[in-house]
C-alpha cells in the first residue's frame, strides 16, 4: 500500500474577520426574499443574502428565530413558500436533486450510524453520492491519516467521544466534495478547546474551495465567521464581518452585538 | 446501483449488529410453530374413560376389553346411570364416556343393528374429537371381527357427541395460521420501525439532504427483512414437516410463490406504516394492535370466518392474512394447485400494488 503523506500543520487560524482576497467572486448561495410560513406563522420572513465562494458564513440567531427552517430551505429538505434560492448554481425549488448532489449537510442531532464502524459509514455516504470503491478506499485512508482516527478506523461510532463523532460527521459531510457545505449547530455540547479543533477542518475545508454555511449560537464561534448574518424573529437584522458588525454597534464582542440585537425579538422560543 | 448495494449493505449490518433483535426474529416462529403445535395437537395416551352399561354381556365386555388393553385409553369407572355422567366429568375423573344403549347385545343379536354414545369433554376439542375417532375406530374393528365369524351383517353405530364446544373450531389450522402470522409480525413491524428509527435518530435528515433516491431508500430497507422472512419461512416449513407432521399436500413451488407475494405485502403493509409514523412507538403500537388482532381474529386463523356477522366479514376481506391463510390451507392441507387459489394470489396481488403505491407517494422527501 502506498503512503500518503500528509501535512498536520496546515490550516493555521487566520486573522479574525479578515478575508484572504478572493480572486473568484462566485456567488454559491444566492437567496431573494426567501420566505417560509407555517399557516399564519411566518417562520422564515424574506431573507435576502449572498455567499461567496471559499467563505464562512454564519448564521446567528436566537432559538426559534428561524435559522434551522431558512437552510432547510437552502438544502431542499423544506419548500419555500415564496421568494427564490440558487445553491450551488441551481434553483432550489426546480432542481432539487442537482442542488443535493453538490452540497453537504451536518445536523445539529449528531447523524452517523452508530451500529457502523468508522470506515463503514464513510463508505456508505461515499456510496450514496456515487464514488467509485476506489476513490473512497484512497480518500478514507488520506482521512483517517489527516484525523489521526487510524486507531478507530474500525470501531463503532457509538464507541467514539462527541468531540470524535462531531469530526467525522463533519468530515463524511465534505467527502464528496461538495460546492457548499451547511452545518447546523455542529458543535453543541462540546468544549471551547473542542470547538476550536473542530474550526480547523471548516478552514481547511474553505482552503479546498469549500464553501461553509454554519448555524450556531456560540460566539465564539461567531468570530470565526468572514461574514455573520443575525435573525431576530425571522428577519435578518444585520449582516456584515465580526470586525464591522463590532463596531457599527460599540461592542466588544460578538456576544455584545447579538445581545443588543436579540432584545428586540417579540417572539417567544416555543 | 453502487447507491443502493451500499445501502443495502449499511441495513444488513442493522440487523446483524442488532444481535437481539435478530435473536428474537429467527427464534420467534420456532417457538411459536412449536407451542401452537403442543397445544393443539394432543398425543392420545392413557386417557380415562368411564363406562355405562346395563346389561353384564359378552359383547359389551369383549368392546370394553378391546378399548382398555388399547394403549390409548384406560378404563377407569363403570357407571351405572345417566345421572352420574355430570359428575363423571364434574370430578374430572374421565375425559370420555362411552354408553352402551340397553339390551345392546340383544338388539345387536337379533336386529343386527347396536347403538353406542360417546360422550367427550370438548373442552378441548381437538382432544375429544381424537378420543371420539380412536373409539369409533376400535368400534369398527370388532365389528369387521363379528362379521367374519357369521353372515349375519352386524351394525354397530357410534354416536358422537360433544359437549361444551360442539363446533369445533380450528382443528389443525395452526400452520397456515402461524405463517400468517409471523410473515405479517416480522415483514410489518419490523420494516416499519426500521424507517421510523432513521426519522427519531436523525439520519433520514442526512438522507433526504444526499441524492439518494426514495425508492432506493425503501428497497434497500425492505431487503433484508425479505430475505429474513425467507429463513423464517423455510424454518417453519421443516418444522411443521418434520416435527409436527404436517405434510404438503401439494404443489411446493405454489406454496413458495404464495408465500412471497404475502411477504411482499406485508413489506409494503409495513413502508405504509412507516411513512404514516414519526416515532418507533407510534409504528409498533399501529403494526401492533393495528394488525396483530385483525390477524389473529379475523383472518380465519382462530375463528371460522363464515360464522362471523357480515360486517367483521367484510372487514376480513382487507386482512391480507385472511387471503393467504386460505391459500396455504388450499394447498398445504387439501393439496391442491395454484389453479384453486388464482383468487387469494389476484387479491394479494392488488393489495401489493396499491401498497407500494401509496407509500411511494406518501414516502416525505422533505421535511415539513
Amino acid at each position: 500500500m502506498k503512503l500518503i503523506f500528509f501535512t498536520c500543520q496546515n490550516s493555521p487560524f487566520r486573522g479574525l474577520g479578515g478575508r484572504d482576497t478572493i480572486n473568484n467572486m462566485e456567488k454559491v448561495i444566492v437567496a431573494e426574499s426567501l420566505t417560509k410560513r407555517f399557516g399564519h406563522f411566518t417562520a422564515v420572513d424574506h431573507i435576502s443574502f449572498e455567499v461567496e465562494k471559499g467563505e464562512i458564513f454564519g448564521f446567528l440567531g436566537a432559538n426559534g428565530a428561524g435559522k434551522t427552517t431558512a437552510m432547510r430551505m437552502l438544502c431542499g429538505l423544506s419548500k419555500q413558500t415564496s421568494g427564490k434560492g440558487v445553491v450551488a448554481g441551481f434553483d432550489i425549488a426546480s432542481q432539487p436533486e442537482l442542488v443535493k448532489r453538490n452540497i453537504g449537510y451536518m445536523s445539529q442531532k449528531f447523524s452517523l450510524y452508530g451500529d457502523l464502524k468508522v470506515w463503514e459509514n464513510i463508505e456508505l455516504f461515499g456510496g450514496i453520492y456515487g464514488m467509485t470503491d476506489e476513490q473512497i478506499k484512497l480518500k478514507t485512508d488520506e482521512l483517517m491519516i489527516k484525523l489521526n482516527f487510524e486507531e478507530e478506523r474500525n470501531k463503532l461510532v457509538s464507541s467514539l467521544p462527541l468531540g470524535f463523532k462531531q469530526k467525522l460527521a463533519f468530515s463524511v459531510a465534505i467527502f464528496h466534495n461538495p460546492r457548499v457545505v451547511f452545518l447546523d449547530e455542529p458543535t453543541g455540547g462540546v468544549d471551547p478547546i473542542t470547538r476550536r479543533k473542530f474550526w480547523e477542518l471548516i478552514y481547511d475545508a474553505t482552503a479546498h474551495g469549500i464553501t461553509v454555511f454554519v448555524t450556531t449560537h456560540y460566539m465564539d464561534e461567531a468570530e470565526y465567521c468572514d461574514r455573520v448574518s443575525i435573525m431576530v424573529d425571522g428577519r435578518i437584522e444585520a449582516l456584515d464581518s465580526p470586525a464591522n458588525l463590532k463596531k457599527q454597534y460599540q461592542a466588544k464582542n460578538m456576544d455584545e452585538v447579538f445581545q443588543q440585537l436579540a432584545r428586540k425579538a417579540k417572539r417567544v422560543d416555543s | 446501483m453502487k447507491q443502493l448495494l451500499s445501502f443495502i449493505r449499511k441495513e444488513f449490518h442493522h440487523i446483524l449488529r442488532d444481535r437481539t433483535t435478530m435473536m428474537i426474529l429467527i427464534l420467534m416462529p420456532i417457538i411459536q410453530i412449536i407451542l401452537f403445535g403442543f397445544a393443539l395437537t394432543t398425543e392420545v395416551k392413557n386417557t380415562k374413560v368411564a363406562v355405562l352399561a346395563t346389561t353384564d354381556d359378552e359383547v359389551t365386555n369383549r368392546i370394553i376389553e378391546k378399548i382398555n388393553s388399547s394403549s390409548y385409553f384406560d378404563v377407569v369407572a363403570n357407571i351405572h346411570s345417566n345421572d352420574e355422567i355430570q359428575a363423571i366429568f364434574r370430578d374430572a375423573k374421565a375425559k370420555l364416556v362411552i354408553v352402551f344403549e340397553d339390551h345392546f347385545s340383544e338388539n345387536l343379536r337379533h336386529n343386527g343393528k347396536a347403538h353406542i354414545q360417546l360422550i367427550a369433554d370438548a373442552t378441548d376439542p381437538n382432544a375429544a374429537t381424537s378420543f371420539t375417532f380412536y373409539v369409533s375406530n376400535i368400534i369398527a374393528s370388532y365389528q369387521q371381527e363379528l362379521m367374519g365369524t357369521t353372515k349375519n351383517p352386524y351394525q354397530i353405530t357410534p354416536e358422537v357427541k360433544m359437549l361444551y364446544n360442539p363446533q369445533m373450531v380450528g382443528a389443525f389450522n395452526f400452520v397456515p395460521g402461524v405463517l400468517g402470522m409471523i410473515m405479517l409480525l416480522i415483514c410489518a413491524m419490523m420494516t416499519s420501525i426500521a424507517i421510523v428509527r432513521e426519522k427519531e435518530m436523525g439520519t433520514m435528515e442526512i438522507l433526504l439532504v444526499s441524492p439518494m433516491k426514495p425508492i432506493y431508500t425503501i428497497l434497500s430497507k425492505i431487503t433484508p427483512y425479505f430475505v429474513l422472512s425467507a429463513f423464517n419461512f423455510a424454518t417453519i416449513m421443516l418444522l411443521s414437516v418434520f416435527v409436527l407432521k404436517v405434510p404438503v399436500a401439494g404443489s411446493f413451488l405454489s406454496l413458495v410463490f404464495v408465500s412471497l407475494l404475502y411477504i411482499f405485502v406485508s413489506l409494503a403493509l409495513g413502508l405504509l406504516i412507516s411513512t404514516l409514523t414519526s416515532s418507533q412507538l407510534a409504528a409498533m403500537l399501529i403494526s401492533g394492535m393495528g394488525l396483530m388482532i385483525p390477524v389473529m381474529l379475523l383472518s380465519g386463523m382462530i375463528f371460522p370466518i363464515e360464522n362471523m356477522p357480515v360486517i367483521l366479514q367484510w372487514i376480513s376481506d382487507i386482512v391480507p392474512a385472511r387471503w393467504y391463510i386460505s391459500a396455504v390451507k388450499t394447498i398445504m392441507i387439501q393439496g391442491l394447485g395454484i389453479s384453486s387459489v388464482l383468487k387469494e394470489v389476484a387479491v394479494l396481488s392488488f393489495m401489493s400494488i396499491v401498497l407500494v403505491t401509496v407509500s411511494l407517494k406518501k414516502f416525505k422527501v422533505r421535511l415539513e
